[in-house]
């Protein structure tokens, strides 16, 4: 043992990088490098001010600076059996869970809340990359089914943002079963008459877009999201060629047809109120930040969004 | 039997070893007796046989559902079906051979027939892409299942396919829309809609094929979210580690089974479908009957659909305690 290898030096190196900012107060872009001080950072719903990436945000924030004053109510997924195939990779599944729970503070990959955008009562549900990939399992299939049941119950279009890697592997055919299992919540909504929006941000791959998050009535995505079923990497090594600049990103994707529009994450909002709005044959829509309702909907239980 | 698999080997040795005795028997001047040694090499073999195949892991099951040898979509059609009537193209790009299907009766009675084909050749299996379908595949069978729920012809689909193809081209014209929207159209067809998994049941390129009423396996074929490789370079980073990817994926039909994934599995001759084809497709064709017949009679209205979307909500509500 060395006792200023193992000792001193740590010490040292842990009083130099105490003198750094912390790392909280200052995002990087990865594109671009520009730092990002953590108020111009949330402004900016986490898009890069100077070459405008759209770096992830979490369903929570998403939510807070989408419902109008920041107020939804979250509405409650049926838990599924933990660890269905009692799965062994390298790590146990229960393992990597509760790794996951405890980096994102939250129960699983996704999120549905309900509350007004515009002043137009919806159902959102957002997916949460840093959550194990965002993968598709039980639970996720579970929310998707929560979400377009409650749409039904309160007769209001569902908006669902997605992110994800995939299926979720540690449920092996459970996950590939929430393919046909969204889908018939999907057309739970088509049969009921109310629109279905989809946001794919970045990025949506492999089995949900083969399914829920390609069915949408209106297909958005955000600037540059990867968008594909098999990645690029796959392909590259099946066909042994050069892909295109720019190929399976959303621009991309809407050049083939694939999408609606590609829209910056600063406007999305006000686009889902007029399209929403429209779609509901409804009044004109109000844009811009709104409070809170100032009277709490029927039948809705009044929660913050901030954690 | 023309080809052995890796873990065969100890058994090709012995039916060699057999054949050999009884070419030399044939070929000498004299009259030796070599029945007996060559019958007790019979039983030793067909005693293996049996053992192998009772035990298989789950990385022989693979194995077996991708023998080159084993019945296709093709075969199953010819030998069940009578009047089969191809019907081909997307009406948008092109004809997909990776994907077949038609109008065809069963029984007498008119259905819709699809599945994926591998091809059982080099230029066959170039012409069938391997069984791996592009968009248009899966918008021809979208197309059929249209046809199906419109005429109240119940739909069969045969499964056999490593998995929806990777390409460029599929990507650019919208493989994972293709796919769910194929998904979307099983889910709403009003008359029966049945599946055999014949080989391989390769992730969403399978499982767009494979909503429906009653889905079955063949008791060596291997339904899954991935093939073994490709989750063992994601989870073991190490594409050789298949065998524990397979172990634990739980993608025999037997752990299916228990799942409640599907709902019945048909048995195979000893030594695998590939050691005796007719008997495996007279297996299916007896299986389907049965099916058919029984939900033939439940099919009035949307019933059937609507059981068919109650089904897959309630998969996977147990996990293994199912």
């Amino acid at each position: 043992m060395n006792w200023i290898s193992n000792y001193v030096r740590p010490r040292i190196n842990s009083l130099f990088s105490r003198r750094e900012t912390p790392e909280n107060l200052w995002t990087k872009c990865p594109e671009c490098g520009t730092m990002l001080f953590h108020r111009e950072f949330e402004e900016s719903l986490h898009v890069c001010t100077d070459c405008e990436h759209h770096m992830p945000i979490s369903p929570r924030e998403r939510f807070h600076t989408l419902f109008d004053g920041g107020i939804f109510a979250e509405i409650d997924v049926p838990t599924p059996v933990a660890d269905p195939l009692e799965f062994k990779d390298q790590k146990k599944y229960p393992d990597r869970m509760k790794a996951a729970q405890k980096n994102t503070g939250e129960a699983e990959a996704m999120l549905v809340g309900e509350g007004e955008i515009g002043r137009t009562p919806i159902i959102a549900i957002a997916q949460d990359f840093r959550f194990m990939g965002g993968s598709m399992g039980m639970y996720v299939g579970n929310a998707i089914i929560a979400a377009a049941t409650r749409a039904v119950e309160l007769k209001r279009p569902l908006v669902l943002f997605s992110a994800a890697g995939g299926a979720r592997m540690q449920e092996g055919i459970l996950s590939l079963m929430q393919m046909p299992r969204t889908t018939v919540a999907v057309q739970m909504l088509k049969e009921a008459g109310l629109p279905y929006i989809v946001v794919l941000t970045h990025p949506t791959t492999g089995g949900v877009t083969a399914s829920y998050a390609m069915l949408g009535d209106v297909q958005i995505a955000e600037p540059n999201a990867l968008i594909c079923f098999a990645g690029p990497r796959v392909i590259q090594q099946t066909i042994g060629e050069k892909l295109p600049e720019g190929f399976q990103r959303a621009e991309y994707l809407l050049d083939h047809g694939m999408l609606d529009r590609v829209t910056h994450r600063k406007d999305m909002k006000d686009e889902l109120v007029t399209i929403v709005r429209m779609l509901m044959n409804t009044t004109p829509r109000v844009l811009g930040d709104l409070p809170a309702p100032s009277q709490t909907p029927d039948n809705t239980p009044q929660v913050t969004a901030q954690k | 039997m023309s080809s052995y698999l890796e873990f065969e080997k100890p058994l090709a040795e012995i039916e060699a070893k057999a054949a050999e005795l009884r070419a030399m028997a044939r070929a000498s001047e004299d009259d030796v007796d070599i029945e007996k040694e060559a019958g007790a090499l019979d039983q030793k073999a067909a005693g293996m046989l049996a053992e192998l195949y009772s035990t298989l892991t789950p990385w022989r099951k693979c194995q077996v559902a991708r023998h080159p040898e084993r019945p296709h979509c093709q075969d199953y059609i010819n030998a069940l079906f009578t009047e089969y009537t191809p019907l081909a193209g997307d009406r948008n790009f092109a004809d997909d051979h990776a994907v077949m299907g038609g109008l065809a009766r069963l029984g007498g009675v008119p259905v819709v027939v699809l599945g994926q084909e591998k091809g059982n050749d080099t230029k066959s299996r170039i012409a069938r892409n391997f069984g791996m379908a592009r968009p248009e595949g899966y918008r021809k069978a979208i197309r059929l299942m249209d046809l199906a729920d419109r005429f109240g012809l119940p739909l069969i689909t045969l499964v056999d396919t490593p998995g929806a193809y990777p390409g460029k081209g599929a990507e650019e014209r919208g493989q994972s829309e293709a796919i769910a929207r194929s998904t979307e159209k099983c889910l709403t067809i009003k008359s029966p809609v049945i599946s055999v998994i014949i080989g391989e049941g390769g992730s969403g390129g399978a499982v767009a094929f494979a909503t429906a009423n009653k889905v079955m396996m063949l008791e060596h074929s291997i339904y899954s979210v991935i093939t073994p490789e490709g989750c063992a370079s994601i989870l073991w980073k190490d594409a050789e580690k298949m065998r524990e990817a397979a172990e634990a994926m739980r993608l025999t039909a037997q752990n299916l089974h228990e799942l409640g994934v599907i709902d019945h599995i048909i048995a195979e001759p000893t030594g695998g479908a590939q050691r005796d084809r007719d008997a495996t497709i007279a297996a299916v064709g007896v299986a389907l009957d049965d099916e058919l017949k029984k939900l033939m009679k439940q099919a009035k209205g949307d019933k059937l659909m609507k059981a068919r979307r109650k089904k897959f909500l309630e998969i996977g509500a147990k996990g293994l305690a199912a």
